[in-house]
């Protein structure tokens, strides 16, 4: 025992690099702490400043360490390009959806139940309304999320991939079921999350598990190198690669592991389901693309043809069910899950361009969802947001401005040239064509072409439509809003016309250490 | 870097300036706004016209080039230059635009005539970059980009159907676009990693025949659809048809000549070896279409879907030309683009005026409508000879040269394309009867002659179409030696005819 002790060296931590993640946990803890201790009517502020500042605190913490690269914590975490990259889209990201929950000025009562608690439709819950009760723990959540997908792209070893994996799961399958209208389907949708969401990381254990049997060791690196020696046994290597592959793929929202998709995001408080489609999605892709090129790079021919399956039929399933929905938030819903797949696709290159084209793509999606989400919390009728497409007949006769916008986040996402979208989709198929995978290529552009159909139609029903007797209002959208909406719309613009920058920096961001 | 006066960015400039001053202008004050448009389309046609004076026939292919970097990432550039077929194009589109702003003086409802004219200006700006863009992704992202304004155009501005008809434009361009991006992607890697269209011409890309013909349908079929050839037009009558007049002329007049200058820039010259394979089958759809186009229009009842599928027919004409790999046939199709958008944007303006005065496109509600309205009813017929192309309209020329090109290398296509004349005379000057002509219907009696407007919409179309009926040889002249360097890896030299033949001072 002695002898164990007295080998025991406690790992050396670079706490500049992880900076990032730690900010933010501090603002979590810090905001834990503060909503216990404050009176009632000061903590809603005292929550947005603290969220503000820890989401842009740890976006200049990755400004500050840009150049850094570093694998620390014994190899648990890698501070890289990718990772740094990913962590500062997903700080941004962060910071506009938290303007996007500190909102109120659309529903006095903000996006969220007073008490998540009362029962939907007691007496309970209508008192609490009436007394403008507000529920002001969703900051440290959301703050704990952001930690965890801060870490998640970063994360070198199976266990740290895991605990961050929870991490940034276990607050949003809460943020899920707070929505303030209708709390049925919001319950509902946590509930789904939460049981599929659990039993996809139990996939995720099994398959860590298989590969510690495999490689004797957690680390990404270590599993390269003994498939690379090829004399262990091959069959825990693929069962274990593909069963950690089925809780990434769940948390990207790849079909066939899509099912969720839908209704938690239709289900979600708005704000919330802004944060999942854009940050959320980042963070897995993060991991993924970690996993993909850094342990299994080498087993290209093994998984490639299976991921390939999954690209197309995730591209295909996301455009063919997106065309049948008539609600807007829904509809937006499978056109991310069309989105995962042409993120695919880049992947799937398995070359620099793909990794670099895939962080752009990611950046550039991640801001279009959070603006398009973010003018679904705007239009709103009596009982909430008013998200049946049939309601936004002759939107842009009545409000031109934010049907514009929505317009322009819409064909961002049918990738039209001289929107980021397009630049994105660009990146990651000139990567697949110069990776071999063309035929892939011609799927992804068949089904962005059926994409466009739906997106289309709602700028139809928008601009072409005559407008509803008594449709819905488009609310001023407040101060909040209007700084995430305009950045989101600004950057999707600007690297539509002049990406060069992004594009150098996600190129200088590749290749991952190891 | 840049080689003499960067004329096509100024070109390009113009319009969007003037856009941005259609903008700026108080809300309330439509005629301003109006003029503000008509001003900025009037000063690019000024500034083109100074441009084609400049042009050198005897220089560089390319002149008034610039190439700067734009996507360092992924090797674009912003390239731009004309060359002489770029040229006539851009000069179509400038002289149209003014046409087309004053032909749409009250086509906007109230409250969105800003709107209106700063989506046409839009539309202007994007067609000359694409006509002048010498850089494969530029050309590609202006090519997508163009569907937009067109887009708004027709949903916002157009007729009872315009929902449905926008839609179906858009997804069809969409589909065929997206394809080519799969092609575009796909050329830069074979072409050893450039977009620049002058180096890939020049002997960068080395594919094998059948990457070549892979790579050609991916372009094919997106300008296929633009064109549109048969049968891939069903989007254009829907949409020309709903369109307001002055969007009709510039869809159908401008817009759609990128589909077949698009076979002439890239389709021909990149993949010649896929070109001369394809090019029976192709020159079979071009046939169909002239026949099945003329015949649909004989059989329209609506006015503007007749024009519709004249041009059907006509786009058979100008892709035979392109496809029967000759200089005559390729300079004859590069006039017939320019003369068939006058003629086309002749009849849809005529069409457009008497629409407007009965409020209805159907031909049955017309009827002696000359008795009334003289000059109105003169220019109906004189824009439906310049559709049948009547010796000593300018069509006439360039669909001989057409025919007499196609002739010398595949007869029989020729031959049985030449019913499609015979076929046009019968749709034109059947509407000529039927409208202009006959007992007086009710609703007609009121017709008012041509307005003031109206006047100086038409003529100026009525002239192109006349002086270039009667000397079309400065417009040759700048087409020919484009078109010779654009056949040539498909063919480097023409076949002897064994009639010597002499056509427009051409050779």
């Amino acid at each position: 025992m002695t002898a164990l002790a007295a080998d025991f060296t406690s790992p050396s931590i670079d706490y500049a690099g992880l900076a990032p993640v730690l900010v933010v946990g501090v603002a979590a803890i810090v905001a834990v702490l503060f909503d216990a201790f404050l009176p009632r009517r000061l903590r809603w502020n005292t929550q947005v400043v603290i969220a503000v500042l820890g989401t842009v605190g740890a976006f200049l913490a990755v400004c500050a360490v840009a150049h850094h690269r570093s694998v620390t914590a014994a190899g648990a975490v890698s501070v890289d390009g990718p990772a740094l990259f990913l962590q500062g889209t997903i700080a941004l990201l962060g910071l506009a959806s938290v303007l996007l929950v500190a909102d109120r000025t659309s529903d006095a009562g903000g996006a969220f139940a007073a008490q998540a608690s009362a029962v939907p439709g007691s007496a309970d819950e209508r008192r609490l309304a009436s007394s403008g009760a507000l529920q002001t723990e969703i900051f440290p959540l959301l703050l704990f999320a952001l930690s965890g997908m801060l870490l998640f792209p970063a994360a070198n070893d199976l266990l740290m991939l895991f605990v961050a994996l929870e991490v940034l799961s276990l607050p949003l399958y809460l943020l899920c079921g707070l929505a303030r209208r209708r709390r049925l389907l919001s319950q509902e949708a946590a509930v789904k999350y939460f049981l599929l969401g659990a039993f996809s990381s139990a996939f995720f254990l099994y398959g860590v598990a298989l590969l510690y049997g495999y490689s004797g060791g957690i680390s990404l690196d270590g599993i390269r190198t003994a498939a690379l020696e090829g004399t262990h046994n091959d069959t825990l290597l693929v069962l274990g690669l593909g069963l950690l592959a089925v809780g990434l793929l769940f948390k990207i929202g790849a079909a066939p592991f899509h099912a969720w998709i839908p209704d938690v995001y239709q289900g979600a408080p708005t704000p919330i389901t802004a944060f999942m489609g854009s940050a959320t999605k980042v963070a897995a892709f993060g991991a993924l693309l970690r996993v993909f090129y850094v342990s299994f790079s080498g087993l290209g021919w093994d998984w490639r043809p299976v991921a390939w399956a999954v690209a197309i039929l995730t591209m295909v399933v996301g455009s063919i069910f997106a065309v049948t929905q008539t609600d807007v938030k829904r509809m937006l819903a499978y056109s991310s899950v069309a989105h995962a797949g042409f993120i695919l696709v880049g992947v799937i290159a398995l070359n620099r361009a793909g990794l670099s084209g895939s962080l752009f793509y990611l950046l550039a999606y991640g801001l279009t969802t959070i603006g398009a989400f973010g003018i679904l919390t705007l239009v709103r009728d009596p009982d909430g947001e008013a998200t049946h497409l049939s309601r936004w007949a002759g939107l842009g006769r009545q409000s031109p401005l934010i049907a514009g916008t929505f317009a322009l986040f819409l064909l961002a996402l049918a990738g039209i040239p001289l929107t980021s979208g397009f630049t994105g989709k660009f990146a990651v198929f000139s990567a697949a064509v110069s990776g071999g995978a063309t035929p892939l290529v011609v799927v992804g552009a068949i089904a962005s072409a059926m994409a466009a159909f739906f997106y289309v139609r709602v700028i139809v029903m928008m601009f072409f439509a005559e407008p509803v007797v008594d449709g819905p209002v488009v609310v001023i959208p407040g101060g909040a809003t209007a700084a995430a909406l305009a950045v989101a719309a600004a950057v999707t613009v600007v690297l539509g016309v002049f990406p060069q920058p992004v594009l150098d920096l996600a190129n200088h961001a590749v290749p991952f250490l190891r | 870097m840049t080689h003499g006066f960067p004329w096509v960015t100024v070109l390009g400039a113009i319009p969007l300036l003037g856009l941005i001053g259609v903008l700026a202008v108080p809300s309330d004050r439509h005629e301003d706004a109006k003029r503000v448009a008509l001003g900025a389309s009037l000063l690019t046609l000024v500034a083109s016209i100074v441009m084609a004076v400049q042009f050198d026939t005897g220089g560089n292919r390319f002149q008034f080039t610039q190439d700067y970097d734009w996507i360092e990432a992924f090797g674009v550039h912003y390239a731009v230059g004309v060359d002489g077929i770029a040229l006539a194009l851009i000069l179509m589109t400038t002289v149209l635009t003014p046409v087309v702003v004053l032909a749409s003086w009250h086509e906007a409802y109230e409250g969105s005539v800003k709107g209106f004219f700063a989506l046409l200006l839009a539309t202007e700006t994007v067609i000359i970059g694409v006509f002048g863009s010498l850089d494969v992704f530029l050309f590609y992202v202006l090519f997508e980009a163009m569907l937009i304004p067109i887009y708004f155009l027709i949903g916002s501005y157009g007729g009872p159907r315009r929902s449905y008809a926008a839609v179906k434009f858009l997804l069809y361009s969409l589909a065929g676009g997206l394809l080519m991006l799969v092609a575009v992607i796909a050329l830069y890697f074979a072409g050893r990693h450039t977009f620049d269209y002058r180096a890939l011409v020049a002997g960068n890309l080395h594919i094998s025949h059948n990457e070549q013909v892979a790579l050609f349908l991916g372009f094919f079929i997106a300008f296929a659809i633009k064109a549109p050839l048969w049968p891939f037009h069903t989007w254009l009558p829907d949409a020309a048809a709903e369109a307001p007049t002055g969007v009709a002329v510039l869809l159908v007049g401008v817009l759609d000549k990128v589909g077949t200058f698009g076979f002439l820039r890239f389709c021909l010259p990149l993949f010649p070896s896929a070109a001369r394979t394809l090019a029976p089958y192709i020159l079979g759809l071009c046939v169909v279409g002239i026949l099945y186009g003329a015949l649909l229009a004989i059989g329209q009842r609506d006015m503007k879907r007749l024009v519709a599928y004249s041009s059907v027919s006509h786009f058979g004409f100008i892709a035979l030309g392109i496809f029967a790999f000759t200089t005559q046939g390729g300079s004859g199709a590069t006039l017939y683009m320019v003369n068939h958008a006058f003629s086309t944007g002749a009849l849809f303006l005529v069409v457009g005026f008497l629409a407007t005065r009965r409020g209805s496109r159907m031909i049955d509600d017309f009827g002696g409508a000359a008795k009334v309205a003289p000059w109105l009813g003169a220019m109906v017929l004189l824009a439906a000879l310049s559709a049948l192309s009547l010796p000593g309209l300018s069509t006439f020329v360039s669909e001989f040269l057409v025919l007499a090109g196609t002739f010398t290398t595949h007869r029989w296509f020729a031959v049985i394309a030449t019913l499609g004349i015979v076929l046009a005379a019968v749709y034109a000057l059947w509407l000529v009867q039927r409208v202009i002509h006959g007992p007086l219907r009710e609703g007609v009696e009121s017709f008012r002659d041509l307005g003031r407007r109206e006047a100086w919409v038409i003529a100026p179309v009525m002239a192109v179409i006349v002086a270039l009926g009667i000397y079309p040889k400065p417009l040759l002249d700048v087409i020919n030696p484009s078109v010779k360097s654009t056949i040539a890896p498909v063919r480097s030299h023409d076949p002897a005819p064994s009639v010597p033949v002499t056509l427009g001072g051409s050779k």
